[in-house]
């Protein structure tokens, strides 16, 4: 099923009586029932204000499409939201509604913030087929309850998003990229610890260990970025030779490149940066690749390996991206009181579990 | 501004639930003598009173905890309550109701500057955040007007902003983790020093929720590395259309300041008679503050500097002494206060869409004639959000309730340009019953959804938020049950 628009969307909901598979591009490899409901149909950037900081799309609207109106303005998604397609092996094309629904943020989500910190308002139907609308498209609004947050990486499971709302930043004059040899994770995320506790605003914090190096990019005007440059490369000097490199890899890092084309589970792992190196050790990883400042583990898995198993208990959480989802669910066990919270809202908003069922719990 | 009739079941209750609160809580912590609950009677919203039925006053998760088991045990509503700065009447009692207050839970538990956050007691200051980490050259960006005396659990409640949160973000943004207890005493940990939740975004729905959903308790807040330097710039214009183009070309041209701040004529010279900040008399004022080192800032200000002088402005005054950015702040920083000294006033909170600053201006000096009452505007300029500080005089019969009409109408205002009802004090009482001006009945049950999945009966602060007639048949089921 594939509406054209928000009207037609809710009369398609409010007919359901099975589950279905929400979908936009399909590039993010959600998995789901056989019927889909596709939202790429109810596409365009309904108002784009620079001035204002602001821009109001439809949920299917090609995410190509919102970087290039915001480019031709000087502008950007500052949240940096990764391409799925490189590491999933999928076609299509990714739209903002996607994004919003998976919280799809990249390395900048460590300084500017994630999707949802930019998301300033959402329309969505309901498992009733009711039209929804919550927040605006204002900078600031407490107004009510925060749905927005809810619906940004409910994957589908609350409401078929059909408008998102924006709040969009302007795009950097220049960026460094500053890389240093790093003999391990530990000593990455201590130089990486440093450079993100410095007043130098580092818009990314990555380590790849099969390269061995730690990399932080700074951004803005170019004197600014000199400056922070040279400033940052004194402070790192303790942690080895710090250069300044040419070429740009954080599209390579945002869509963890080092893994495309290789077989295996592809696990994400969410925690506190400091006990990233010892939680990356327990996984005994096929590769590594460290974002956020080591607060973001990717790890390339053998096939069918339980990671949650071989991590154990720990603050933080492990997803499923990649791989077979059979006994081991996409998203990490919640505990019981927060999993009964999480049930209740999924019961409320979709009474009838047409969306994603069992996706997330 | 209704609140609903006290339920004489929970009055006749007291002496029972004193007795049993006073097996959980040590004795100073129960506060049943009406002298002295009448200190919890208002918030900051002061022209609505009520003593509450009792208050207490915990001192750990494991005492709240019990606190809302006993009263979810015996049907009582409870209101939590940090330090009392709500401008929307978020901690007004009613007689029926305990005040559960944060006040002496303040402790910092745990900071980590190579992580970047810290772990800290809810009742504890938004000021005292920053002050526990400036030490070692940290700070809690958040930075609400009230920030030396309201709580981390208001903030939390409110999801609270400030003057630099066109940079930094309000209280949402910065907030990684919280402890919180549910209406039956049930504790919960969502987040903690990760970034992102691993299943849906129950913190992004708990900020914000007016402590409707449960009690904060802990809460993990991101900290950031102080800026090397700050200077801002004063900008004076002949008119508000031209201060607020200026602050649209600025925003598009790239430079992105920590805030830009305006004030109108009036706040103005409130402001130079209470202060002595040397403002220039003009229409309209912009205060633009920008970061980083000297070079850094000197190069932002030359641009930001170049676009305001496109814009033919009366005065640029760039600070050139750390004394005389406390001085221009200072101004900025005593307008609620500046105010005060001329006559009573009601202080609106509607963000509108920047593009429209000039519009909704124009109109509010004409609902002001029509009114007859004097309105200043002063307000975050870079994001929207307003501050209309309607003067009234609260001894005038009427006066009151002529200046809560013309409020209604500039928040309905706001909301017609394609803004909201309030950009980051809440809902509260205040603007309950304008709701359903911004929401429809479905989205509005589609947020009394969420609270029915937290708190079923409707016992935490449940005549807030949601115009009352939408909110009754909850609340209505509550008092039945008892």
């Amino acid at each position: 099923m594939r509406p054209e628009t928000e009207a037609e969307l809710a009369e398609i909901v409010a007919g359901l009586d099975a589950p279905v598979r929400i979908l936009g591009g399909g590039t993010r490899g959600v998995p789901g029932p056989q019927a889909e409901v596709n939202v790429a149909g109810l596409s365009g950037i309904t108002l784009y204000e620079p001035g204002a900081l602001t821009l109001v799309a439809r949920a299917g609207t090609p995410v190509a499409e919102i970087e290039a109106a915001l480019a031709a303005e000087g502008q950007r998604l500052a949240f940096e939201p990764m391409d799925h397609r490189g590491l999933m092996g999928t076609e299509g094309v990714p739209t903002i509604g996607g994004v919003v629904a998976g919280n799809i943020s990249g390395p900048r989500r460590i300084q500017a913030g994630a999707a949802r910190d930019f998301l300033l308002g959402v329309r969505y139907v309901d498992g009733l087929g009711q039209v929804i609308s919550n927040g605006g498209r204002v900078m600031k609004n407490v107004t009510g309850y925060d749905l927005v947050k809810l619906m940004a990486g409910s994957w589908g499971t609350l409401g078929v998003l059909s408008e998102v709302s924006l709040k969009v930043l302007p795009k950097a004059e220049t960026l460094a990229t500053l890389t240093l040899a790093v003999p391990d994770a530990e000593t990455a995320v201590q130089a990486l610890s440093a450079g993100l506790g410095s007043p130098y605003e580092v818009t990314g914090a990555a380590y790849d260990p099969e390269a061995g190096r730690a990399l932080l990019r700074i951004e803005g005007f170019a004197a600014s970025v000199d400056y922070r440059a040279t400033a940052l490369t004194g402070l790192l000097a303790p942690f080895g030779m710090v250069t300044r490199l040419e070429s740009d890899p954080w599209a390579a890092i945002r869509d963890v490149a080092p893994f495309h084309n290789r077989t295996g589970d592809v696990w994400r792992i969410s925690v506190k940066p400091g006990d990233a190196p010892e939680l990356a050790a327990r996984c005994e990883a096929e590769a590594l690749l460290f974002d956020w400042g080591g607060g973001l583990i990717w790890a390339l898995m053998p096939e069918g390996v339980d990671l949650r198993a071989r991590l154990g208990a720990f603050s933080g959480h492990a997803t499923l991206i990649r791989g077979k989802r059979d006994q081991r669910s996409m998203f990490q066990p919640e505990p019981a009181p927060v999993a009964a919270l999480s049930r209740g809202l999924r019961q409320r908003f979709d009474p009838k579990g047409l969306f994603n069922p069992g996706l997330m719990g | 501004m209704d609140m609903p009739a006290p339920n004489p079941t929970v009055l006749a209750k007291k002496p029972r639930l004193v007795q049993r609160l006073r097996q959980v809580l040590p004795e100073d912590a129960v506060i049943d003598d009406l002298s002295e609950t009448r200190a919890y009677e208002c918030d900051a919203l002061t022209a609505y009173r009520c003593p509450p039925l009792l208050a207490v006053l915990p001192s750990s998760t494991q005492e709240v905890s019990d606190v809302l088991r006993i009263c979810h045990e015996e049907g009582v509503p409870v209101v939590p309550r940090g330090s009392g700065t709500s401008l929307a009447g978020g901690a007004l009692p009613t007689a029926d109701s305990v005040i559960l207050g944060v006040a002496r839970m303040n402790e910092v538990l745990e900071t980590d500057y190579d992580n970047r956050i810290i772990r800290v007691q809810s009742g504890r200051t938004n000021l005292s955040v920053t002050g526990a980490v400036e030490a070692e050259d940290f700070f809690y960006a958040p930075d609400p007007s009230s920030q030396l005396a309201c709580a981390i659990a208001g903030n939390i409640a409110m999801n609270s902003g400030g003057a630099h949160c066109l940079k930094y973000g309000v209280t949402t943004n910065n907030l990684l983790g919280v402890t919180m207890v549910l209406m039956d005493g049930t504790v919960v940990e969502v987040g903690g020093a990760h970034l992102d939740p691993g299943g849906l975004d129950l913190l992004g729905v708990i900020c914000g929720s007016e402590g409707q959903l449960g009690v904060v308790t802990e809460a993990t807040l991101r900290i950031l590395r102080k800026p090397e330097g700050a200077r801002p710039v004063l900008m004076a214009f002949d008119s508000n259309e031209v201060a607020g183009a200026c602050v649209s070309d600025i925003i598009k041209a790239g430079v992105l300041p920590v805030a830009i701040e305006f004030m109108d004529r009036l706040c103005i010279e409130a402001c130079e008679a209470f202060a002595h900040a040397g403002y220039p008399q003009c229409e309209a004022l912009l205060i633009v503050e920008v970061e980083g080192s000297d070079a850094e800032i000197d190069d932002q200000l030359s641009r930001i500097l170049e676009i305001a002088r496109r814009h033919n402005p009366l005065e640029l005054r760039e600070s050139q002494s750390a004394e005389e950015s406390a001085k221009i702040w200072l101004g900025r920083k005593s307008a609620f206060g500046a105010m005060g000294q001329i006559n009573d006033y009601m202080c609106l909170d509607g963000t509108i869409p920047v593009s429209s600053l000039p519009m909704v201006l124009r109109r509010i000096g004409e609902l002001s004639r029509e009114y007859g009452l004097d309105v200043g505007n002063v307000f975050h300029a870079g994001d929207g959000n307003m501050h209309p500080l309607i003067l009234f005089d609260a001894n005038k019969p009427g006066d009151l309730e002529k200046c809560e009409a013309f409020g209604a109408e500039i928040l309905k205002l706001c909301v017609d340009a394609g803004g909201c009802l309030t950009g980051e004090h809440g809902v509260g009482i205040e603007k309950r019953d304008l709701m359903l001006h911004q929401y429809s009945a479905p989205d509005l049950e589609a947020q009394m959804a969420v609270k029915d999945v937290f708190d079923p009966q409707w016992l935490l602060n449940p005549a807030k938020v949601f115009p009352l007639s939408v909110s009754e048949s909850r609340r209505a089921a509550q008092m039945a049950a008892e």
